[in-house]
């Protein structure tokens, strides 16, 4: 479903993104790992088509996105990490605006609109300008406007930042449905817990490259790791084990 | 616990404005540093020569002479106030209670003094160092002519640095209280409103009152009163007053320290009482600036009818044309413009009626061609400057949202032409109007109207274009006031820009309405010769460039954004 090949972004002679290569196959959750600025955010804005690449390209269910664009976009939901939104306009008008740029409107999409404002529990809120909303609820808002076109594809960086509880939970059922119905999720997370629960297939990103991609299982053998867990494995593989005692850094 | 310099708390701003000096030079080269050099030369040497010649002709004149520079002086400097005053008070909403900073310095052990004094300097540097600007060629002009020598300089710092410190402080005190009562985000939307419809209100006042008649003789009734009227100070109070005596005392070596001494001391007083006020209202009011402006809309008001009328279109680009009008009118800053602009419209029409060019003579009919075709340049230069404040902006407020657009299937052209049928056809009817009532009120021929009515839409369109292009190709995505946004280097090419089309275009059909003119004049047949055809030909495909280009250049350059 997403197909990167030998996609390289650099920014001046500082190389974000170097030469990387991955399949995510249909009805797969995805996971992308890495230590702040490995390179990860840039990948899945790339994905997404905000970000050109310098080389290579990215497919998504065999469009390119910067050849292709229209086509490739249709298919796609791009939730990003900052919930930049129009702080102006009401939840509902943001959801109908954003349904409008995927050529959809009228009653399915008004049924729309109310179902996944009832999922995410902003009803009350529709008729209220996003300037008032939280971090958190603005989170839940763009999170609805990737849904309600029903894409095929999901690309979401950092997907718990800011939610409380109740909703990542409800975030994690909705991305595990969605998988469960074909769809594919390609996540970019910090949380290890969140990516071990979740994720069929994991990627670690170091250094603007993958330096393990497949199944946990599969990078542990790889790495012969044993039954480490992900955190101690991910940590091995990006040199975190190395980071001094904590009890050095905090002076006592 | 030792207190950090304000110096230290002060560094991030001033760290950011050198290295956005930085930036800039690196990124526009020496070209864009000779340009805003030469314009602002340019401005400077403008207003340095008016002024010098007013006053080397004054000086000259008898008991009048040393009377109305000083008058001039004190004039310009109580205006500067004025401005002053409604500009800190807007500047201190976002300095004191809206900036991003706030938390970190808010949440430091940093004393209320050094909090105070820190947003106080940056209140005063953002909102006077256009006035302190347009001050120096002023001064100049005074000290040239009065041959005030190079100490000047620095007496004249000395009387005018208090003068901007106590508007400064005036400004922080007043938003410091309305935020004690209103939420900032309200204080905003209602300061916009103040401040906006006391400038209409003073233009429309100012105009009203026709000034140009104070220069009839006829209109001095007796030298004596007059001379009485200005040799009154307009206020003893006002700082304004104080640092004009000043000023003039050290130019007429007729030095009274009192002045200075009221300036300073007035001064150090207003920071002593803005920071106590500080001190016992600063935090309660910073509390409440944390409360958003909610508001429940219910309003399917543009849905209902802008849909209903763009309902051939396809949904992608209805939504986002409705989506900009939405943002617009819900944007107290962006919509309460447009009270300034309808005063400018009726004084713009005020003016055009109020000339003496209807006296039944041959001459009459030449003036009144002539006035109708230079109308299109004057009208065409207002236009361009409302572009400026309002289509050169929207490429850049869509930089935060930029991620939505560029990952959904919105095809970039689609986005450029909403953006261009919302800010052009607005400007088109309004620039017709402008162009249509002006030439029913100097009772042009039907040649006349027809030709300004065409030039004008064609003109519209291409300025509308350049507005769009030019905003596409020096974005300010880093700029959340749409404001701020046409004082950047890319307006101020935009503007050059659109003064050369004008210009090209006047030039062009300058000869066709010169033959009709002529023909008239001399009792000719009136008609349209093949020669003026193709002048019209000529202009017509100028301005069909200037569109086609610029929106051309605008859609490869967003297509390259990346954020």
């Amino acid at each position: 479903m997403i197909r990167l090949q030998n996609l390289t972004k650099n920014y001046g002679s500082f190389v974000a993104v170097d030469d990387i290569s991955l399949h995510v196959p249909r009805g797969v959750l995805f996971g992308c790992l890495g230590p702040n600025g490995a390179g990860k955010t840039t990948t899945l804005r790339m994905i997404a088509g905000i970000l050109r690449p310098t080389q290579g390209r990215v497919l998504l269910g065999g469009d390119d996105v910067h050849a292709n664009p229209l086509a490739a976009k249709q298919r796609l939901g791009f939730i990003p990490d900052r919930p930049f939104v129009y702080d102006k306009l009401t939840g509902a008008e943001f959801l109908r605006f954003v349904a409008g740029l995927y050529g959809q409107e009228g009653d399915p999409v008004e049924r729309r609109i109310a179902e996944l404002l009832e999922v995410f529990e902003l009803t009350s809120w529709q008729n209220e300008l996003i300037e008032a909303y939280s971090h958190g609820m603005r989170q839940k808002l763009i999170i609805s406007s990737a849904l309600i076109h029903r894409p095929e594809c999901i690309v979401v960086d950092e997907p718990m930042v800011g939610l409380d509880p109740k909703a990542a939970r409800l975030l994690k059922d909705i991305f595990r449905q969605f998988v469960a119905k074909g769809g594919t999720v390609l996540m970019s997370t910090h949380t290890l817990e969140v990516a071990e629960a979740m994720c069929d297939q994991i990627a670690i990103i170091q250094h603007g490259k993958i330096v393990a991609a497949g199944t946990v299982t599969d990078v542990r053998r790889e790495h012969q790791a044993g039954n480490a867990s992900l955190e101690e494995l991910f940590l091995k593989l990006t040199g975190g084990a190395q980071v001094r005692e904590l009890a050095e850094v905090l002076g006592k | 616990m030792i207190q950090p310099s304000l110096w230290h708390v002060l560094q991030p701003k001033w760290r950011t404005a050198l290295q956005r000096l930085r930036e800039e030079r690196d990124n526009g080269g020496y070209g864009k540093m000779i340009i805003i050099t030469g314009v602002g030369s340019l401005f400077w040497a403008g207003v340095f020569g008016v002024l010098y010649k007013i006053l080397k002709t004054l000086r000259g004149v008898e008991d009048l002479g040393p009377l109305i520079p000083a008058k001039i002086l004190g004039l310009v400097l109580l205006s500067f106030i004025s401005i002053l005053v409604l500009s800190n008070v807007i500047t201190a909403l976002s300095s004191f209670f809206l900036a991003k900073d706030l938390d970190l310095l808010v949440s430091a052990p940093v004393d209320w003094l050094r909090l105070y004094l820190a947003k106080l300097g940056e209140t005063l540097i953002h909102s006077s160092w256009m006035v302190a600007l347009m001050a120096v060629p002023i001064l100049t002009a005074y000290g040239v002519v009065y041959k005030g020598g190079p100490l000047f300089a620095l007496y004249a710092l000395i009387a005018i640095v208090p003068m901007l410190v106590l508007p400064a402080v005036l400004g922080s005190a007043l938003t410091l209280i309305l935020v004690n009562i209103f939420p900032a985000r309200r204080t905003r939307d209602l300061l916009s409103i103040i401040a906006l419809g006391a400038a209409a209100g003073v233009i429309l006042l100012f105009r009203i009152i026709r000034p140009e008649q104070l220069a009839r003789p006829e209109g001095f009734r007796n030298l004596l009163d007059f001379l009485t009227v200005l040799r009154t100070p307009t206020s003893p109070f006002l700082p304004s007053e104080w640092s004009t005596k000043a000023i003039m005392g050290f130019l007429r070596h007729d030095f009274d320290p009192l002045p200075l001494i009221l300036l300073w001391t007035t001064a150090a007083a207003f920071v002593t009482l803005g920071a106590l006020l500080h001190r016992a209202m600063y935090a309660q009011g910073f509390t409440k600036a944390q409360e958003g402006a909610e508001r429940f809309i219910r309003g399917g008001f543009w849905r209902w009818t802008v849909s209903g009328l763009l309902r051939g279109l396809p949904v992608a680009k209805r939504e986002f044309v409705l989506k900009d009008i939405r943002l617009f009118f819900r944007d107290t800053t962006q919509w309460s413009q447009l009270i300034l602009l309808a005063v400018l419209v009726v004084v713009y029409l005020f003016n055009i009626q109020a000339l003496p060019l209807h006296r039944g003579e041959p001459v009459g009919f030449y003036y009144v061609n002539l006035v109708s075709f230079l109308n299109l340049g004057l009208a065409g230069f207002v236009l361009a400057s409302i572009a400026a404040r309002f289509i050169f902006p929207t490429v850049s407020l869509e930089g935060r949202q930029m991620w939505l657009l560029r990952s959904s299937p919105l095809d970039l052209k689609a986005l450029l032409w909403s953006k261009y049928l919302v800010g052009t056809l607005p400007l088109l009817i309004l620039g017709l109007l402008l162009t249509g009532l002006t030439n029913v009120l100097l009772e042009v021929s039907s040649f006349m109207m027809i030709l300004s009515l065409a030039t004008m839409a064609a003109l519209t369109l291409a300025i509308g274009a350049l507005a769009l292009g030019f905003g596409a190709l020096y974005p300010q995505f880093e700029t959340e006031n749409a404001a701020q946004i046409p004082t950047s280097f890319g307006g101020l090419v935009f503007m050059m820009a659109t003064i050369a089309l004008l210009a090209g275009v006047l030039v062009t059909l300058a000869r066709a309405v010169y033959t009709y003119v002529r023909a008239a004049f001399d009792g000719q047949p009136l008609g349209v010769t093949p020669e003026m055809v193709g002048w019209f030909v000529a202009a017509a495909a100028l301005c069909a460039a200037a569109t086609v280009i610029p929106l051309r250049l605008a859609l490869r350059r967003m297509e390259t954004f990346e954020f």
